[in-house]
């Protein structure tokens, strides 16, 4: 589909640019979850890939327990989900996000690996 | 209510929330394809303990009460029953009468003539402390166990019912159900699972279609239509332009859940692993395989809240670049200064009073997660001070003002004045709330710690 007179299309730097959306939300009021919806396979096989996302990487990014973080990788719809307690209980005092909705920002930003096999970037 | 067992049952769901509105045209479309049940949620924990601890709606009355009026005449034409869970937002008995006057009123002036059930789903302490001695309350993670003072502590405690209660209510002669707290697919499961449909479907298709058009590709287009029969179940949007795709089907067993393949509800588990999502056509869907495993104990799950104290906000607003260019350290020592102002002044130490100071614009959504290091162009600058009562919160605020008027950086030699956005800067906002429990009963039956009552008059009339 590459026309040979456009300009070269830039290597995909985030997670976010390979997503269809990134979203977090609260599931009830003690945990949060959130959804990487991947564009296509290449992009689900990036994200999907334990050595690149696991619960140690969340860990750090969201400084939560890793121990507590439950992560499903869902192929049928290039899908990984991510799930764990809040940190800052809902309403309380030092809750700045009541519906957790934009906190899937830090995971969106995540920089994949500037060589992946199998991504094509034709 | 008639429950002889049948080869489909229908389910209109107009909207993800009572309240939200619609195209009356989508309500027309339903009818023409045929309706069994009507079915709508109303209430959610998702906008925070405010509602719960309350007891107060987060939707507008003339917004319910528009969406009833709909409703109530669609159930009337369709000789279809229509139930609402989770009335009032929370759930509470005041959000089920608040409800329950409103249909009153509205079949009054339009001369219906439909039976109504009320279910109470709000517990009593000492109800809930037997169970607790009894080793029959246990906590859900991230959650521990509990003490009979945090029963105590709560404004208000419901038990989210499953379908049972409502099926008990529809088999009583109720056309309209308007439920307490329940669990956003309790709502649309009871009625096909009363008229005898597999569990793994009616539940499946129950967490589909809770938040109405949420599982189409266009969610602001009205509700959905869908068909549940003893394969599993077809479903489409109301509105002829919209589209369900296997996708957006499947995608929305995601929304809201801590686990995508799995969700427990008081009398088993919906269990989607093997369920399968197939176009019927460019916007109908079908779903098979979806099962339901009934569990040994039947649960019934609680939230409740409590005060945490009261809170006064108050906000400001800088756009001065040499405040910018440090806005951490100013912030510091706006901190420093208020804590020793409260401290000299209100004679209060630390841990007698809170207060949160946030930057919009610089960091204040993420806080220590942000990222993002260059200087912001302005920043909105939030108080928000709780203290065991309104007037010391309040007089914290007032402690503020001078700071957050006139506090210069330390390279200042003189007074900035910054951007207060109201006079006076100061808003009381009341007692605050948080929700404490998140803990289900071991049931013994699973009825008994609901109320059925018939006829739309307030319970204690």
């Amino acid at each position: 589909m590459a026309d040979s007179t456009a300009p070269p299309v830039a290597p995909p730097s985030t997670v976010g640019d390979l997503a269809l959306e990134v979203r977090s939300k609260n599931a009830g009021p003690f945990w949060v979850t959130m959804e990487l919806f991947m564009r296509d396979a290449d992009g689900y096989r990036i994200v999907a890939d334990e050595a690149f996302l696991n619960e140690r990487v969340i860990a750090d990014l969201y400084r939560v327990d890793a121990g507590t973080i439950q992560v499903f990788r869902i192929p049928s719809l290039n899908v990984v989900k991510i799930s764990f307690p809040r940190p800052v209980s809902q309403g309380s005092l030092r809750d700045r996000d009541m519906h957790a909705g934009q906190h899937h920002v830090p995971l969106a930003v995540l920089r994949v690996p500037a060589t992946t096999p199998g991504v094509s970037r034709g | 209510m008639d429950n002889t067992p049948v080869d489909s049952v229908r389910i209109m769901t107009p909207v993800g929330m009572l309240g939200a509105g619609w195209d009356e045209a989508t309500i027309e479309r339903g009818l023409a394809l045929g309706v069994d049940v009507i079915t709508v949620d109303g209430g959610s924990t998702d906008s925070g303990p405010y509602y719960l601890g309350s007891a107060t709606a987060k939707t507008t009355a003339k917004a319910v009460a528009r969406d009833l009026r709909s409703l109530l005449r669609a159930a009337a034409r369709a000789a279809a029953p229509l139930i609402i869970g989770s009335c009032g937002t929370s759930g509470t008995d005041s959000g089920v009468d608040w409800v329950a006057g409103m249909v009153t009123e509205i079949m009054a002036e339009d001369g219906l003539d439909l039976k109504v059930a009320r279910i109470y789903s709000e517990q009593n302490p000492a109800d809930l402390k037997e169970h607790l001695d009894a080793g029959r309350i246990h906590p859900l993670p991230p959650l521990g166990g509990i003490r009979a003072e945090t029963l105590e502590s709560c404004t208000h405690i419901v038990g989210m019912m499953g379908h049972e209660p409502i099926v008990e209510a529809l088999a009583a002669g109720a056309q309209v159900v308007l439920a307490g707290r329940a669990t956003d697919t309790a709502v649309a499961a009871a009625y096909p699972l009363m008229k005898g449909m597999s569990a793994g479907p009616s539940w499946h298709a129950a967490k589909i279609v809770e938040c109405g058009g949420q599982c189409t590709v266009n969610p602001r287009a009205g509700g959905v239509h869908t068909t549940i029969d003893a394969g599993g179940f077809t479903i489409e949007p109301l509105d002829p332009g919209n589209a369900c795709t296997p996708y957006t089907v499947a995608a929305h067993m995601l929304y809201e859940t801590v686990n995508p393949f799995e969700m427990r509800e008081p009398a088993g588990t919906l269990d989607v692993r093997a369920a399968t999502y197939g176009a019927v056509d460019d916007r109908t869907v079908r779903v098979e395989g979806s099962r339901f495993h009934t569990a040994d104990q039947h649960t019934v799950k609680l939230e409740g809240a409590r005060v945490t104290g009261y809170e006064t906000m108050s906000f400001t607003a800088v756009r001065d670049p040499l405040i910018l260019a440090d806005i951490e350290s100013w912030a510091d020592l706006l901190r420093a200064h208020l804590r020793r102002w409260v401290s000299q002044t209100l004679g209060l130490a630390d841990d007698e009073y809170a207060f949160d100071l946030r930057l919009y614009g610089h960091n204040a959504v993420l806080d220590d997660l942000e990222f993002d290091t260059s200087p912001p162009r302005e920043v909105g600058v939030m108080l928000l001070v709780n203290a065991p009562d309104q007037a010391t919160a309040t007089a914290v605020a007032k402690l503020a003002n001078p700071l957050m008027l006139h506090l210069p950086t330390p390279e200042m030699h003189y007074l900035p004045s910054l951007a207060f956005a109201s006079s006076p800067a100061e808003v009381e906002r009341g007692p605050a709330y948080e929700f404490v429990l998140n803990h289900v009963v071991d049931s013994i039956t699973p009825t008994g710690m609901f109320r059925i009552e018939h006829g739309d008059n307030n319970h204690h009339g």
